[in-house]
């Protein structure tokens, strides 16, 4: 019905307004409890699922949460650290110049080349999308792993809006990937100079998949299990 | 298994809420977390199909002309379309990272634009809804390539790129920037539709068949 414009006003939980913020510890009923399981891509719920049901509108596969999601998000965590050494000592680009000497850069060099040949804008840019970022990426999926494993209740909002900031500003590490493909596909002029890429840009482009699948693995309603009441306590 | 039709729980704590009707423009937030639970998409929905034809007509301009044209003081010329920078890291012994250059900058903005034009003339034009698995498996596939398509960050990339030229020679932007720079406009636009609302309105069209 495109005619429908109006809500109701009831005191249904679900609110309306975007500059009401949000009150944590207010007493919600979480499906899990209630029994039933959202379905991943339609948002459809259902109750009285059996393992390995589909839904029955899209035909996802249900689960109760996303699975082995710790396990899992350790695993591209881990394997993001190791490569976040070689990305940031090994160099991403090698410029060949006609005459004189070869320049190999690094992630950092590139960053102070900006700042000091005066176009700090840039610099500050690059810096927060292939420096700060990564760094952020890892620590936040790091705190949230230790935090969820060892049932923190503090700062359960927090986490939670860290966990969104960090899936949204995720992909914006790639930056430095398109800069040298831009590079290597630009200057292949033979007398003039050439751009090889290095073997830090492999690595590179390897910590942002991998903290980008980490952060899709992990489950962000793990972070509010712990408000539940657990099992052997009266409820 | 039974369905729940009015009930919605947040993607991200799990909380459940009553279904209300949203009106125009309205987004329903979690008040436990604060993540958006559902996004009054209506105003948007009759757009999204000429947006993405659009896309489509940015994105073959975008792949065919050069994106920046560099010229060395020996008077020598360089251009460089997206295709041709992938090629040459490929050539240059880097084939994971031109794969993924090539996913996320000509790949999946393609099928991203494809399917949803797809999905918007047949079930929802001229409700012919086929095959629901192709059907349903071309809704998810846009859901999980969403964080994937990278053209606006690309387009940030073509710029870091054009500053760092400069000191080194003349550079002047090809036609396939500014088409990169519009498509990163559309997609960002057409990505406001969500293919949940699909299921819906398929939902409805059934019912009303029924």
């Amino acid at each position: 019905m495109p005619g429908n414009r109006t809500v109701q006003p009831t005191s249904q939980p679900s609110q309306s307004l975007e500059s009401e913020l949000p009150v944590t510890g207010l007493p919600v009923k979480t499906a899990a409890r209630l029994g039933m399981v959202a379905c991943p891509h339609c948002a459809t719920l259902w109750e009285h699922v059996k393992a390995r049901d589909r839904c029955g509108r899209c035909g996802a596969e249900l689960h109760m949460r996303k699975p082995d999601s710790l396990n899992r998000t350790w695993a591209l965590l881990i394997a993001a650290c190791i490569m976040y050494v070689p990305a940031n000592i090994l160099p991403v680009m090698t410029t060949v110049p006609f005459l004189g000497k070869e320049q190999q850069d690094t992630i950092m060099s590139g960053i102070i080349y900006f700042w000091n040949s005066g176009s700090w804008a840039l610099a500050l840019i690059v810096f927060t999308a292939s420096f700060l970022v990564p760094l952020f990426k890892l620590a936040v999926v790091t705190l949230l792993l230790i935090s969820v494993q060892g049932h923190s209740k503090r700062r359960l909002l927090l986490r939670a809006r860290l966990y969104r900031l960090v899936a949204v500003i995720g992909r914006w590490s790639m930056l430095d990937v398109f800069v040298v493909t831009l590079m290597t596909g630009l200057i292949q002029i033979q007398g003039f100079a050439t751009v090889h890429p290095g073997a830090g840009i492999a690595a590179f482009a390897a910590v942002v998949v991998l903290t980008m699948l980490a952060s899709i693995s992990f489950d962000p309603r793990l972070i509010w299990d712990v408000t539940e009441h657990e099992p052997g306590k009266p409820a | 298994m039974r369905e729940v039709p009015d009930l919605i729980a947040c993607e991200e704590c799990d909380a459940v809420y009553r279904r209300s009707p949203l009106g125009r423009s309205e987004i329903a937030l979690c008040c436990r977390c604060g993540a958006e639970l559902e996004r009054d998409r209506r105003a948007q929905r009759s757009r999204v199909l000429p947006l993405a034809v659009a896309g489509l007509c940015m994105y073959i301009i975008a792949n065919v002309f050069p994106l920046l044209e560099l010229e060395s003081r020996g008077g020598l010329v360089s251009q460089a379309t997206l295709m041709g920078s992938v090629h040459s890291l490929n050539t240059e012994g880097m084939l994971l990272v031109a794969f993924l250059v090539l996913a996320t900058t000509i790949l999946f903005p393609l099928i991203q634009l494809l399917a949803l034009i797809y999905l918007l003339t047949f079930p929802i034009r001229f409700r012919r809804f086929g095959n629901p698995t192709a059907f349903n498996l071309t809704g998810r596939l846009i859901q999980i390539l969403r964080p994937w398509v990278m053209v606006e960050i690309f387009l940030l990339g073509v710029i870091v790129a054009f500053v760092k030229l400069t000191s080194m020679a003349t550079v002047l932007p090809g036609v396939a920037l500014w088409a990169c720079g519009a498509l990163a406009f559309l997609l960002t636009a057409v990505f406001s539709f969500n293919p949940r609302c699909i299921y819906i309105s398929r939902r409805a069209y059934k019912k009303k068949g029924e």
